[in-house]
C-alpha cells in the first residue's frame, strides 16, 4: 500500500505546485498555476466561485487528473509523502446521515497509517478522543453524526485531520456556515498548528478576516493573481484583478479590508 | 394449511427445507451488500444490474444448450456487469445524466433478454422449458447443489464485504479523503459492485430478475429505521433478508402456485412498512407522537 511507504521530512517546500493546469472536459478549471508555500505558515486561497480553489486542493491530494505541470510535497510527489499531509474536506461533501457515530468519523484519521484491512484498536480511539477534545467535542463522542449542528460537523472534520499528525494540511473552508465559537475554536488551533511548525493551507471565502487569520495568501483565478505574505499581495489591485471589479473595498487601517459584492 | 403444518414441512420435508434455506443465503447476502447500496445512493444500480441480467441467462442457454445453474448464472453476471459499466461510461463520457443511464440500460437489456426467450420459446425445441421462471423466481427449482452453489458464492461475498470492511465504510462514507490516504477508490468500488453482482445473480432462480433489485433495497431500507451504527445496519439488514427469503419460500410452497419471488418480496416489504412506521426515532408513529406531544408541552 502506497501510505505505508516511509515518507521523506525534509527542509524542502511542504508545498510546490509547478506549471499546473487541470482540465475538465476541455475547459481549464486550473491554468498554468506555480505556488511554493514556506513552511509554518498559514495560507488562505481565496478567489471568487468557480476560481478552482477546491480544484487545486484536489489536484495536490491526487484526487483530479492534472493535464500538465508537478506538485511535490517536502520535495517529492504525493504518493510518497501521503503520511505528512492531512486534509479536511468540504464539510457539504458527505452524507451527514450516514449510520456512524462521531468518534468512528474521527478514527478515520488514522486509517491511512493503518494501511489494509487492519481495523482500529484502543490506541487509535485514544488518538481520536485525544483529538475530539483539542477541538472541546469530547461529550459529543459517541453522537450520531446526523445530530451535529453545523460547526460541530466540521470540528469532527478538524478533529479527523489532527489524528492524522500530518506537518502540511489541506482545508477546504473550513469556516463554512460554522458558528462565531467554532470559528475562534478553529483560528486557535490552526495557530497552535503553525507554532507547532506545521503548515496549513486552507481555501477560504471571507475576505474580511484574511488579514487577521492569515500569514500568506493566493488570489486564484484559474490562474494565479498573486500569492505571497498578506501585507505584500493582499492589496486592493490584485483583489479587483482576482474578483473583477466587483470589490467594495473599506479600507481599513490602510490594509485592503475587501468584500466580495455579488 | 395452518402455521403449525408450514412449520413442521420447514423443518421435516426435504424440498422445502431445501429452498427455505437457499432463499435464507440469498436474502443474507443481498441484505448485508444491499445496505451499502443503499448507503452509497445506489438503490437503481441493483435494479438496472439484475434486469439486464437477463439476456446474459438466456444467452449462456443458447451459446451451450446446458440450464446449470453455474453456466446461467456466470451467463447472468456477464451481462449484469457488461450494463453496469456501459451505464457508467454513458455517464461518464456523454452528457446523459445517471437517471437516465439506468433507465436506457434497463430497458435496453431487459427487452433484449425477453425477445431472446420469446424466440426461443416459439421454437419447438422444448428443451428451454423453465427458463422463464428467471423472470418472476421459482424456488422450487432450487436444487440441494444449487444451494450449495449459493452458498459459496454468497458465502465469499459477504466474506470480502467482512475483510475490507473499512475500506468500504470509507468508500461509502467519505470517497475523497479515502483517496487522499492513498486506497484506490475506484478500485475498492468495482470490487464492491462486483459483490453486488454476485448477491443479484445468485438469487435470480429464485427471485427472478424482475423482483430481485427488492431484496437488494428493501431489507437494508428497514435495517436503517431501527439503528445509527453501520455494523449494526448491515447486520439487521441480512437478518431482515433471511427472514423475508425463508418466509416467502415456505409460504409460496404451500402449492397455491404462487412464484416465490413476488411472495419473498411481499415479506420483504411488510418489514420495510413495519420499520418506517414503528421503529424508534425515525418511524412516522413515533415522528407523530413525539411533535404531538411537543405541541401539548408547549400549549399550542
Amino acid at each position: 500500500m502506497p501510505c505505508l511507504e516511509k515518507p521523506v521530512e525534509n527542509n524542502l517546500l511542504p508545498l510546490s505546485v509547478a506549471d499546473l493546469t487541470v482540465a475538465y472536459q476541455d475547459k481549464p478549471v486550473l491554468w498554468d498555476i506555480d505556488l511554493d508555500v514556506p513552511s509554518g505558515i498559514l495560507m488562505a486561497i481565496v478567489g471568487p466561485n468557480g476560481a478552482g480553489k477546491t480544484t487545486l486542493l484536489k489536484a495536490a491530494l491526487g484526487l483530479v487528473p492534472m493535464a500538465a505541470g508537478t506538485v511535490r510535497i517536502f520535495g517529492a510527489p504525493y504518493r510518497r509523502q501521503r503520511r505528512l499531509v492531512g486534509y479536511v474536506p468540504q464539510r457539504g461533501s458527505v452524507d451527514w446521515d450516514f449510520p456512524t457515530s462521531v468518534l468512528d468519523v474521527v478514527t478515520m484519521g488514522s486509517y491511512g497509517s493503518l494501511g489494509w484491512v487492519r481495523r482500529p484498536r484502543r490506541r487509535e480511539q485514544e488518538a481520536a478522543m485525544d483529538a475530539l477534545v483539542k477541538v472541546g467535542m469530547q461529550d459529543y463522542a459517541h453522537r450520531q453524526i446526523s445530530q451535529l449542528s453545523g460547526g460541530q460537523q466540521q470540528r469532527t472534520f478538524l478533529a479527523r485531520a489532527l489524528v492524522q499528525d500530518a506537518q502540511l494540511y489541506f482545508m477546504d473552508e473550513p469556516f463554512q456556515g460554522v458558528d462565531a465559537t467554532t470559528e475562534w475554536a478553529i483560528v486557535t488551533l490552526l495557530k497552535e498548528l503553525r507554532s507547532q511548525g506545521r503548515t496549513v493551507v486552507v481555501v477560504h471565502h471571507d475576505l474580511q478576516s484574511v488579514p487577521e487569520y492569515f500569514d500568506w495568501v493566493m488570489l486564484l483565478n484559474v490562474r494565479r493573481v498573486a500569492s505571497g505574505p498578506v501585507e505584500e499581495v493582499f492589496t486592493e489591485e490584485n483583489l479587483r484583478r482576482t474578483y473583477g471589479g466587483r470589490i467594495s473595498t473599506l479600507g481599513l487601517n490602510g490594509r485592503a479590508r475587501a468584500q466580495a459584492g455579488s | 394449511m395452518n402455521p403449525a403444518e408450514l412449520l413442521h414441512q420447514l423443518f421435516f420435508d426435504y424440498t422445502v427445507r431445501t429452498v427455505a434455506l437457499g432463499t435464507g443465503i440469498l436474502g443474507i447476502v443481498s441484505g448485508a451488500l444491499g445496505a451499502f447500496a443503499v448507503l452509497r445512493r445506489q438503490s437503481l444500480l441493483g435494479d438496472a444490474m439484475s434486469h439486464a441480467a437477463l439476456p446474459g441467462v438466456v444467452g449462456a442457454f443458447m451459446l451451450t444448450g446446458s440450464k446449470a445453474p453455474a453456466t446461467l448464472l456466470l451467463g447472468a453476471a456477464i451481462s449484469g456487469l457488461a450494463g453496469t459499466l456501459f451505464m457508467i461510461a454513458i455517464t461518464r463520457y456523454t452528457r446523459i445524466k445517471e437517471d437516465a443511464a439506468l433507465g436506457i440500460i434497463l430497458s435496453v437489456f431487459f427487452g433484449f433478454g425477453l425477445m431472446l426467450l420469446t424466440f426461443l420459446q416459439q421454437n419447438p425445441n422444448a428443451r428451454q422449458a423453465g427458463l422463464n421462471t428467471f423472470l418472476f423466481g421459482q424456488a422450487a427449482t432450487l436444487l440441494a447443489s444449487d444451494v450449495r452453489t449459493m452458498a459459496v458464492l454468497g458465502g465469499g461475498a459477504v466474506a470480502l464485504m467482512l475483510v475490507f470492511w473499512k475500506e468500504f465504510k470509507l468508500l461509502s462514507f467519505d470517497r475523497d479523503f479515502g483517496g487522499s490516504l492513498g486506497y484506490p477508490m475506484q478500485g475498492l468500488e468495482i470490487l464492491l459492485t462486483g459483490l453486488l453482482v454476485v448477491a443479484i445473480v445468485i438469487g435470480l432462480q429464485a427471485v427472478g430478475v424482475v423482483l430481485m433489485s427488492a431484496m437488494v433495497v428493501a431489507p437494508a431500507a428497514a435495517a436503517r429505521q431501527w439503528t445509527n451504527a453501520l455494523g449494526k445496519m448491515v447486520g439487521l439488514a441480512a437478518v431482515f433478508g433471511a427472514v423475508s427469503g425463508i418466509t416467502g419460500a415456505v409460504l409460496s410452497s404451500t402449492g397455491a402456485g404462487l412464484s416465490t419471488g413476488p411472495v419473498i418480496v411481499l415479506c420483504a416489504s411488510v418489514i420495510v412498512a413495519i420499520s418506517l412506521l414503528f421503529a424508534p426515532n425515525r418511524g412516522l408513529v413515533w415522528n407523530g407522537l413525539r411533535s404531538r406531544r411537543g405541541r401539548s408541552e408547549t400549549g399550542i
